[in-house]
């Protein structure tokens, strides 16, 4: 029963990857990779990694891959020419030298536990509790850094891809912007610019408006 | 199923991965082909970790995925900032950094 699930998940892994290369659409690469993440994580659990598969499962195929959806939708990603350069063939042929050579020296080291089934089950193997143990004890200092890892990256994002002045030229900035009040009194939406006023001359210059103290 | 099948798995989905990020131009899919990378080292990790019959590879499976949520939020607002300013999307044409 393993071995055919471990087939099934493996198969469905390995055409998902190759789908991902293959598909020209990136739209269908993204579900290709969706696919591929979710054999995966069957392959996790087959590995009694409960955690990291709903891990794969909700952070992975959940979360990351809506990113990439809105922005393949953002960026609207057609058709890709197929490049022209000769990495089109030497990428392939490196890829099956790069294969073979890593199941070579996979497959023939000396390791003895490679061609056994693992260490025997204890109960309790890869559940949260105990990865949750390892994280906040001996772990502790890569959960933290991995913490301010999220952050920084956080931050840049928003920076790398925030819109800036200036960048698009055709867009002007709404500068026609006659404050309704004198200065320092109103709305803080007015004060930051979020209310425009269509009519500016309502009302009239000099004349104290509603609401002011004079 | 023995160990070594899932090592065969990751060798594979890892060289797909390169195959991709060699063959593809948008650079869209090449962060999918790192993605698939990662995952192929995710796999070998999380295999040994039941070899040895102790959960720091999955320990460090974890943290694997939380360096490539990293990356996917950066390298995806590199290409929202390329859009944004009409560059190419194509790593072909760019090549201001090349020199």
């Amino acid at each position: 029963m393993a071995a055919v699930l471990f087939f099934i998940a493996a198969i469905g892994a390995v055409s998902g990857a190759t789908g991902v290369v293959m598909l020209r659409n990136q739209f269908y690469s993204v579900l290709a990779l969706v696919f591929h993440l979710v054999s995966l994580a069957a392959l996790f659990l087959l590995l009694r990694a409960e955690f990291v598969a709903a891990a794969q499962v909700i952070v992975y195929a959940g979360a990351v891959m809506v990113l990439y959806v809105f922005v393949v939708a953002y960026v609207g990603g057609g058709e890709e020419v197929s490049s022209r350069s000769g990495m089109s063939i030497l990428g392939p042929l490196l890829a099956i030298a790069l294969a073979i050579e890593l199941c070579v020296a996979m497959l023939g080291t000396a390791l003895k536990g490679i061609s056994g089934k693992g260490a025997p089950y204890v109960p309790g193997f890869g559940t949260p509790e105990h990865i949750g143990r390892l994280f906040l004890t001996k772990y502790l200092f890569p959960f933290e850094v991995a913490s301010l890892l999220l952050l920084v990256a956080a931050i840049g994002a928003i920076v790398l891809a925030r819109r800036r002045r200036g960048l698009e030229p055709d867009e002007e900035l709404v500068t026609r912007y006659h404050p309704p009040r004198p200065s320092w009194t109103g709305t803080m939406a007015e004060a930051g610019g979020m209310l425009h006023f269509d009519e500016p001359d309502a009302q009239p210059e000099g004349e104290p408006a509603v609401g002011s103290k004079q | 199923m023995a160990i070594g099948w899932y090592l065969v798995v990751s060798a594979l989905i890892f060289s797909i991965g390169g195959a991709g990020v060699l063959v593809r131009r948008s650079p869209l899919v090449i962060l999918l082909c790192l993605e698939l990378m990662l995952n192929a080292a995710n796999l070998a990790l999380v295999a040994f970790s039941r070899m040895w019959g102790g959960e720091d590879g999955q320990v460090f499976a974890l943290i694997v995925m939380v360096v490539a949520a990293c990356e996917v939020t950066v390298g995806l607002g590199l290409i929202v900032a390329m859009y944004r300013r009409q560059l190419p999307i194509d790593v072909d044409d760019l090549r201001e950094l090349q020199g």
